[in-house]
């Protein structure tokens, strides 16, 4: 029973990872972007999980760790970046902060 | 415990789904926590417990805490909810719709022709065991760890700190 | 001693930490605190070196593990020091020129609003060389490269709220960053390679696994080398040394010219076993450092700015080094170190004095005529420049030139040419350094004294100047077989592996030669400087008749004298002109080439070759900066379709 059970967890984290992708593209909210960003990142990790059971290893709940912690420290980082951007352009629209443009 | 499977699937993917067409960013944050619950215990059938309990603590709990605070901190108003409706529209969705299919259809094709088989099954994987492999072989990943963390706070100090001089 | 050397770096370092994390202090204590660690770890150091020289001419050093850095599967670089005769020269230099400068700086900088941090930077900077110099493993070695790199940047832009020197901080930092990306990918060839970072280990496992001229050999040291020529300003990274003269004149002294880039020759003599196994790489480090002593002297014949005059021709000297570390001679290229040291940091802190008194003037041509009222600085400046150009006997620069030339013509790399180069280098530099003192001491007075330098600015310039005389009898020796003293002590720490007889008769015969030639140079300088003016103000000029007149009939003596001696090899003079147009040639002949040639070099022609690839880069960069429309969610779509399509690859294949 255990077989599908890996393969529909491969495909759940298919799905979220795409949910998260269209989040990402098309959502114009930074905040939204970034949640979309966790979404993403999350389901990498479940995808590792999955991968870790079917082997019966810690290697891949030690990955989904990294993840987390790679999260952890990008979160309050971009979180920091919008607020600066808000207080400076009164803005949360991506296509609207265009300060970078060649 | 089939059931309970897929029955977090659902309710994952649907909490998601709920997430990615919110209009409302303290709604899609829900919409986000009830997905992360769902995964969280998605996680424990795998037999991951500690990896279960992490999800919950951290991102169900204080990456999301996080989003809530950076919310307050911007009052984001009924405008704001009116702009995103505005802007969600098809020509918004379409081009990260295909691009989405195109993502799904690959890992489907992998798992169809890949041959994923399933002679061994999950097995619970303790957190004891976890932290001794973590702490064996794969310590300079702590290590490294460790360092992209130092960065992270003080990014975000610097960053996140409020200029003395004018705005 | 042995046991606890390694509180020498720790002491300065003690000191930067008090003076940075600490409350803004009272000036004196400020200076009690720079001066207190300098002097004390100066203090050590010369116990250790006597402790060290006690033990007799043994080829040993001694290593002191203080805790293992980091511990990963094979690799465990120690924080360990190690000590012998090469890093025991290095110390005493850094400490003692350290010391001294610091004591000239306190009443340099007194008047400075920055007074804290400026001695907080200057003690980082001696704690950082000395981790550089004691360091046992390359990683070590690399941290404090890097430390006084960094030391190097904060003190040119000292005065950071000038947009330019901010500039020329950044361009020394830049251009230094492309030689330590060279080492440091040459530091991984030696790893992967040899499997050891530890310096000592490294030599012994090369010289067991390479043969001469095997192609790894050759590329680390290559890598090596590319690290060395960024450190130590040669051609093609000398551009930023110049520039670098935008820092306070203290920082000059000891940072720009006696010690930091000097770690270059440190780097290629402490790894010369590797080195000897790389005859290519030899041949490149002679050719770069002739090239380089030659464009430096040229160049620094016809710059006005004072400071610039000696970056240039530090950068010479080190040439001189590079020259005689590509022909094997290690020794001696640590001895010119020693010795360029001592009458290098002497002339900046000249400079600095003439900057101090004449209100920050730095143009030669407005000064003139100090001697009188200056007349310690003008000896210091005669003893600097006597030094520097090498006037036989009495100064210690003749000692360390004469032997690297001596080195460049015997050494199986070297010849004739190379013999040849060095000597003109050296009249030259003759030529220049007494063009300084002709120009800021003699003739007319363009601006006046404001103030005279005091005891805390004139005892290091004494002590310097003695120095400068003095050091060089540690490199004499009374038969030409026999390595002098300083050589014998440089061969425990790096034994010569060809040696080669040098006779009495030619070693006679070199000392001759570099004496005439930095006699010669000194005189041409009297005649192009001292004469030239003179004349030409005869023509039109009446009042101060009596000193006009003096000048004149000195200079016609000379030309007299002139006349015969140089007119032979320009016989071209002889046929042209007449006895009373004798100047017209002498203008045409020797002056205009020079000139020309030093014109030519001006602007550095480097300079432009580097300016038309920033523009290049520059073009393709806005060409692309097209595709950039600042939008992160463009930016992420084209990745987003990149990577899946490079996935669908991997997929479907």
């Amino acid at each position: 029973m255990s077989g599908p059970l890996v393969v529909h967890t491969m495909m759940l984290a298919g799905i979220l990872f795409a949910f998260g992708l269209i989040g990402f593209l098309a959502r114009r909210n930074v905040l939204f972007m970034l949640m979309s960003v966790e979404v993403m990142l999350n389901a990498a990790g479940l995808g590792f999980i999955a991968a870790g059971a079917r082997w019966g290893q810690a290697d891949g709940q030690i990955m989904f760790m990294f993840i987390l912690t790679l999260a952890a420290a990008e979160v309050p980082v971009a979180l920091a970046l919008v607020l600066q951007v808000h207080r400076r352009i009164r803005t949360l629209d991506a296509d609207a902060v265009t300060l970078m443009a060649g | 415990m089939t059931v309970l499977f897929y029955l977090s699937a659902s309710v994952a993917v649907l909490a998601t789904l709920l997430f990615v067409v919110a209009s409302n960013t303290v709604h899609a944050l829900l919409n986000l926590i009830v997905s992360f619950v769902a995964i969280a215990l998605i996680l424990l059938l795998l037999g991951a417990p500690f990896a279960a309990a992490l999800e919950i603590i951290i991102y169900a709990g204080a990456i999301m805490v996080l989003f809530v605070f950076v919310i307050m901190m911007l009052h984001m108003g009924p405008t704001s909810v009116d702009q995103e409706r505005r802007r969600l529209g098809f020509r918004i969705w379409w081009g990260p719709a295909v691009l989405a299919l195109i993502l799904v259809a690959e890992v489907g094709f992998l798992i169809v022709t890949g041959g994923v088989t399933a002679e061994s099954g999950p097995r619970p994987v303790g957190p004891k065991e976890v932290g001794l492999v973590l702490l064996g072989p794969y310590v300079l990943g702590v290590e490294l760890a460790s360092i992209l963390l130092l960065p992270g706070i003080l990014g975000a100090y610097y960053l996140g700190r409020r200029r003395r001089e004018g705005p | 001693m042995l046991d606890w050397f390694w509180t020498i770096p720790a002491v300065p370092l003690v000191g930067f930490l008090i003076l940075t994390l600490g409350p803004s202090l009272p000036r004196a204590m400020v200076s009690g605190i720079a001066l207190g660690t300098s002097a004390l770890a100066a203090g050590l150091a010369a116990s250790l070196a006597v402790t060290l020289l006690h033990q007799g001419f043994h080829p040993v050093g001694h290593t002191q593990a203080l805790w293992t850095w980091m511990d990963l599967a094979g690799f465990t670089p120690r924080i360990a020091l190690y000590v012998d005769a090469l890093s025991m020269t290095m110390v005493m230099i850094i400490t003692g020129v350290g010391v001294l400068v610091q004591l000239y700086a306190t009443e340099y900088m007194s008047d400075d609003s920055d007074y804290q941090r400026f001695f907080a930077y200057m003690s980082l900077f001696v704690g950082a060389m000395l981790v550089l110099v004691l360091a046992d493993n390359f990683l070590l070695l690399f941290l404090g490269w890097e430390g006084v790199g960094l030391c190097s940047y904060l003190l040119i832009g000292f005065w950071y709220r000038d947009l330019l020197n901010g500039l020329a901080a950044r361009k020394a930092f830049i251009v230094n960053r492309i030689g330590d990306t060279a080492m440091i990918v040459g530091l991984c060839l030696l790893f992967t390679e040899l499997g050891t970072l530890e310096i000592q280990a490294v030599l012994r496992q090369a010289a067991l696994q390479w043969t001469i001229g095997h192609p790894m050999a050759i590329a680390a040291t290559a890598l090596l080398l590319g690290a060395a020529v960024g450190k130590s300003a040669q051609i093609p990274l000398q551009v930023w040394l110049p520039d670098a003269m935008a820092g306070p004149t203290p920082v000059s002294a000891l940072i720009h010219s006696a010690t930091m880039v000097t770690a270059g020759v440190y780097l290629i003599a402490r790894t010369h076993t590797l080195f000897a196994l790389a005859p290519a790489t030899q041949t490149a480090i002679v050719v770069i450092g002739t090239t380089t002593m030659l464009f430096a002297a040229s160049s620094a014949l016809v710059q006005r700015d004072i400071k610039r005059i000696f970056a240039y021709s530090t950068i010479s000297q080190l040439g001189y080094m590079f020259m005689a570390l590509g022909v094997g001679a290690a020794g001696t290229a640590i001895f010119h170190l020693f010795t360029h040291a001592c009458f290098k940091a002497l002339l900046f802190l000249v400079a600095g004095a003439l900057m101090f008194s004449l209100h920050h003037e730095k143009d030669l041509l407005n000064m003139g005529g100090l001697r009188r009222d200056l007349p310690f600085v003008f000896w210091a400046a005669v003893i600097g420049a006597a030094s520097l150009s090498g006037l036989p006997f009495i100064t210690a620069g003749f000692f360390s030139k004469d032997q690297i030339l001596l080195q460049a013509w015997r050494s199986p790399s070297g010849g004739l040419w190379l013999l040849t180069a060095g000597l003109l280098g050296s009249m030259l530099t003759a030529l220049y350094s007494f063009r300084v003192v002709f120009l800021a001491f003699f003739g007319d007075k363009h601006s006046e004294v404001t103030r005279s330098p005091g005891w805390r600015m004139t005892v290091p310039m004494g002590v310097l100047a003695a120095l400068s005389l003095g050091v060089g009898w540690l490199g004499w020796s009374a038969r030409a077989e026999e390595p002098s003293w300083f050589l014998r002590l440089m061969d425990t720490a790096m034994p010569v592996h060809q040696p080669y007889l040098v006779t009495d008769a030619q070693a006679g015969t070199i000392a001759l030669l570099a004496s005439g030639a930095a006699l010669l140079g000194t005189g041409l300088a009297y005649l192009m400087y001292m004469q030239r003016p003179a004349v030409l103000e005869s023509v039109g000029e009446t009042e101060a008749v009596q000193t006009i007149r003096r000048f004149l009939l000195r200079g016609w003596g000379f030309n007299w004298v002139y006349r015969w001696t140089i007119q032979k090899p320009f016989g071209y003079l002889a046929r042209t002109a007449k006895v009373d147009i004798l100047d017209q040639g002498y203008e045409r002949l020797i002056m205009r080439p020079f000139l020309w040639i030093a014109d030519i070099n001006r602007d550095d022609a480097l300079d432009r070759v580097y300016g038309g690839l920033t523009r290049l880069v520059e073009q393709s960069a806005v060409t692309a900066g097209r595709l950039q429309t600042g939008q992160v969610r463009w930016y992420s779509t084209v990745l987003v379709a990149g990577a899946l399509g490079l996935a669908g690859f991997a997929v479907l294949s």
